[in-house]
């Protein structure tokens, strides 16, 4: 299955590997009943639980184990039935306790995979998944530099949140599939309803390690030293802080030609503005977090019927849905992917319209060149989207019985959209009525009459000369039909014969 | 009525029937704590006023005919590890100094429900780091019975107050003996029960693992009476049991007849005083003559239970007092002085300068440097060490199997016996300062003890005689998991046919 990406001009190949950390979309933390709800004034979602307060102990909240579980499944991840907490120990603010409670060893899921194919068929790439784990969010620090005061604040309402830790295996060739795969992976956590993956609100976030195989004239393969990068805020940001540090890899391996093993991973951050990875300080990449099982939870067994009714639980993911899709309805594989890769509802909406056009193909091309063209251009999701499918339909089926035009019908779409008034409200405001056989023939008769030049052409056997009387038609009466004013002006001329 | 002479069993029935009232009965033992805890030490905080407001509030609805819990009017002192939410907790160290928690402890809130009513709350060694109370950050606790000598620990300010008729009751926690120990050496009965079966939650965490919260009083019926209402499931700990509690009071009564006590030869090595290996082996006769049988039996791995302790308790505290860091609570240096600083003085090697990485490191080091006594940080440097890369396999890894092996000694033992009987130390309670200096001997007064918590089971110690310059003697019970009743059975059979338990301390009377 997997291809790689086409061949590039590199003269090396780009090793990957990406760590994921997604938030769980539980109601409450993973050890305590405090809300998870992003954007509460700072520190009022706190308990002595997740403050951390001496004899404060924590309790696993199923719920997200069993989301956890469902991330897992549908990474294609072998479910452990022993699994235990660990804690990891480090000193820092906004880790009230001193240590996060994680999984180090034997975490609940390993072993799986996740595969991205790209539409235009330009890469599949196969990433094989090392672990899935679950553990506690820290807090916020927030440095607040302004006024020259330096204060560090913490916030710790995101203290216990539910995270799933998500360690690819070092699959993926090139800073774009990187992109494409986190993208893919997002969708697929977001279409399980296990995370809602917002970057901004920092419940995704992607390290990538990189190094590169650098082929010698002798054969051999040169590594070059794996690189962690942090401080990326984007899948954008991600395929640009790996081009960039691909290239200065390779730089740095000409002027050194400094090797794997030789050098200890290093750590560095994205600079965004600069569009630079620099070094972090040594001391803040080496740690010893003195891993050993938190004595205040029990270990977590899980069973075969767990597993099955967490399956049971899971709906469609993506990649069976592109293919159902596609299927059912009739459209390219391309044309499925961009519908489902908008996520659930909009697949759903898709679908409405579809089923009451009775068409998938026209409903499709809507989708697509309209409503997605729209959302994307207010920033707003389908479910905001003030056109409903039962109104969409409507107006692409007179469409498609002809009572006006493609173009005629976009402008409708426009105006529904600005007035927020119906299609029917719209096309009577207009004055669009659709136009009678009779009443037609009698518009194209008269053109003929003032056209005798085209009418000759056609005769000539110019028949596209016809092309030339629709403009005057829609000057005479804007809701004609253009395909059908040409080919009556044909037949009527030919009738003249 | 004098209340002071009174047990728990009595003082609950006297009030009940209104032979005394709750505010009576708390102002004796308030007037006694006024009277004698000067040269005890034995409380760091006494609640006067809010122990008359709940005894008195217990009285009002007495009067008005209203039900009452269990142990309304009875006055429990609480060791100062379990949190209370209207008095401090500070674990005797200056790291948490002031700290106020906001909330009660589970234990705490269940004396509360039954209208017992807290009086104050007790000294210790630090974080229960200890085994005399003198790692306390607020003074040493004096035993009752010679003011120069420690009362043990690191529950000791509990096990004073109780032998000093202070309070008849009072909450201790045992890690590695700090309940049986104190109790032991101040001549009062203790019990450590089944890891599991009185919760953990708002118990400020030494190892947490091994700790567990127990009753201490005169006699096994007022533990009995205690246990009662703070055992049971607490959905708030994961590690709680959730078997039944029984009615430890209702279960008293049955003979000892066909019990079988095992003894650990053991027990019986060098070092072991001969005044307390006499008391030992009257006890055992007792035990005989109340029909129980004695058999000699093996706990193989127990002479690794001190260093399988010493691992596995400093390395769960070592993380569990991580969050001391002046960050959040409790105490915090005084703003840096710069990324360059000196070392505390007096402490560690003086006068060395030290580099620190940043303001922030600089305020977590010295806020800890300040704020945890020597013992603590002994143990945290040991339990960081021991989890450290490289070393965790050397001994954390091998601690626990170690513990796994004790466990099976334990389970193999009760398949032959039905109690392990024994020392609960090897000497009497020995003089303020006479081990201070020697971390090593400090260590081994736990010798008998903290194998029946790295096993999780549970353990009774109660007094079996008294030396000739009249100290008291110590005994302890073994069983198996959850069995609590057994072991007050025979405790409270014990103490039917002998009176050890009923001595006073004459000096401070």
């Amino acid at each position: 299955m997997t291809k790689p990406a086409a061949p590039t001009s590199e003269p090396y190949t780009t090793v990957i590997g990406l760590e994921v950390h997604v938030q769980l979309q539980t109601k409450t933390k993973l050890f305590c009943g405090c809300s998870t709800a992003f954007g509460a004034p700072p520190n009022t979602q706190v308990c002595p639980v997740c403050l951390g307060l001496p004899g404060s102990l924590p309790v696993m909240n199923r719920e997200a184990f069993a989301l956890a579980i469902k991330a897992a499944l549908a990474l294609n991840c072998r479910i452990a039935s022993f699994t235990k907490w660990d804690r990891k120990n480090y000193f820092y603010p906004d880790l009230p306790k001193g240590y996060q409670i994680s999984q180090f060893d034997l975490p609940f899921s390993s072993d799986g995979w996740l595969e991205v194919v790209d539409p235009k068929g330009a890469f599949s790439r196969k990433v094989g998944i090392i672990r899935v784990h679950l553990e506690e969010d820290a807090g916020k620090s927030m440095h607040d530099e302004a006024a020259g005061t330096a204060d560090t604040r913490i916030d710790l309402n995101r203290a216990g949140t539910p995270l799933c830790e998500i360690v690819s295996q070092p699959d993926l060739r090139s800073p774009q599939e990187a992109r494409a795969w986190l993208n893919e992976l997002k969708l697929l956590l977001v279409y399980l309803g296990v995370s809602d993956c917002n970057m901004q609100e920092g419940s995704l976030r992607v390290d990538a390690n990189v190094n590169l195989h650098i082929p010698r004239p002798d054969g051999s393969v040169a590594k070059t030293p794996i690189v962690e990068i942090k401080n990326m805020n984007s899948f954008r940001s991600v395929e640009r802080a790996l081009t960039y540090e691909a290239a200065r890899q390779y730089d740095e391996w000409q002027a050194t030609g400094a090797e794997l093993g030789k050098t200890p991973k290093q750590t560095r951050g994205w600079d965004d503005p600069a569009g630079v990875t620099r070094a972090q300080r040594h001391k803040e990449e080496s740690s010893d977090y003195r891993y050993f099982p938190d004595p205040d939870l029990v270990p977590v067994t899980v069973s075969e019927q767990q597993i099955a009714a967490v399956k049971a639980s899971m709906g469609e993911p993506p990649t069976v849905l592109r293919t159902s899709l596609a299927g059912t309805w009739k459209i390219s594989a391309y044309d499925a992917d961009v519908l489902v890769n908008q996520g659930r509802e909009l697949v759903a909406y898709f679908e409405d319209v579809a089923t009451r056009v009775g068409e998938g193909k026209v409903a499709s091309n809507w989708l697509q060149q309209d409503v997605l063209r729209t959302l994307n251009e207010r920033g707003e999701t389908i479910d905001a989207f003030p056109i409903r499918p039962e109104a969409l339909a409507d107006l692409i089926g007179r469409v498609q019985k002809g009572d006006f035009d493609t173009s005629r019908g976009r402008e409708i779409f426009a105006e529904v959209l600005a007035s927020g008034r119906t299609v029917d409200d719209v096309v009577a405001s207009l004055g669009i009525a659709a136009v009678g056989d009779d009443e037609l023939i009698a518009l194209c008769r008269e053109l003929l009459a003032a056209n005798p030049k085209i009418v000759a052409d056609v005769q000539g056997g110019k028949e596209q000369a016809a092309a030339g009387l629709i403009g005057q038609a829609k000057k005479k009466n804007p809701n004609v039909n253009p395909a059908k004013v040409r080919q009556t002006c044909v037949d009527l001329i030919k009738a003249m014969d | 009525m004098q209340p002071a002479e009174l047990s728990a069993v009595e003082i609950v029935a006297a009030i009940r029937q209104g032979d005394m009232t709750a505010v009576q009965c708390t102002e004796a033992f308030l007037d006694r704590m006024a009277r004698l805890d000067g040269s005890i030490n034995a409380f760091l905080k006494i609640d006067r006023e809010g122990a008359l407001a709940t005894a008195a509030a217990i009285d009002a609805r007495r009067k008005a005919g209203k039900p009452l819990g269990p142990l309304a009017g009875l006055p429990v002192a609480v060791k100062d590890a379990l949190c209370t939410r209207d008095l401090p907790t500070t674990c005797a160290s200056k790291m948490l100094a002031g700290f106020r928690p906001p909330y009660d402890a589970d234990t705490v809130a269940r004396l509360r429900a039954a209208d017992a009513v807290i009086v104050g709350k007790t000294n210790m060694d630090e974080f229960a780091m200890g085994g005399s109370n003198e790692n306390s950050a607020f003074g040493p606790v004096k035993n009752p019975w010679d003011l120069a000598r420690a009362p043990g620990g690191s529950s000791g300010g509990s096990a004073a107050c109780v032998a000093a008729d202070m309070a008849p009751v009072a909450i201790g926690s045992d890690t590695g003996g700090s309940i049986r120990q104190p109790a032991g050496l101040c001549g009062i009965t203790g019990l450590k029960p089944t890891y599991g079966r009185v919760s953990r939650r708002g118990l400020v965490a030494f190892a947490s693992s091994l700790d567990q919260i127990g009753p201490m009083a005169r006699s096994a019926a007022d533990c009995a009476l205690v246990l009662e209402t703070i055992a049971g499931h607490d959905p708030l700990d994961s590690t709680s049991l959730t078997a039944d509690v029984p009615r430890y009071t209702d279960l008293l009564e049955q003979p000892l007849t066909g019990l079988k006590i095992g003894r650990v030869p053991e027990h019986y090595a060098e070092g072991l005083d001969p005044e307390v290996r006499k008391g030992v082996d009257e006890a055992f006769a007792v035990f005989e003559a109340a029909g129980a049988t004695i058999h000699d039996i093996e706990l193989p791995h127990a002479k690794y239970g001190v260093p399988t302790y010493y691992l596995i308790a400093p390395c769960e505290a070592s993380s569990n007092l991580a969050r001391y860091d002046g960050a959040h609570y409790g105490h915090r240096a005084e703003p840096g002085r710069g990324h360059r600083a000196e070392s505390a003085k007096g402490d560690q090697a003086g006068g060395e300068s030290q580099q620190f990485d940043s303001p922030l490191v600089e305020m977590y080091c010295r806020s800890r440097g300040e704020g945890f006594g020597q013992e603590v940080k002994r143990r945290i440097m040991l339990g960081t060490y021991a989890l450290s890369a490289g070393y965790y396999d050397a001994y954390y890894a091998k601690a626990l199997k170690v513990r796994r092996l004790i466990r099976q000694d334990y389970l193999d033992a009760f398949e032959k016996v039905d109690l392990i009987g024994g020392p609960v130390s090897a000497t009497p309670a020995f003089k303020l300062g006479e081990k201070t200096g020697d971390p090593l001997a400090m260590y081994l007064v736990d010798l008998y003890t903290v194998a029946t918590n790295l096993a999780g089971v549970g353990g009774i110690s109660f007094p079996c005689g008294f030396t000739k310059g009249g100290l008291p003697v110590g005994f302890q019970l073994q069983g198996p998991a959850l069995a609590e009743p057994l072991l007050l059975r025979a405790t409270d059979r014990f103490q039917r046919l002998t009176d050890w338990h009923l001595r006073r301390p004459k000096q401070i009377a």
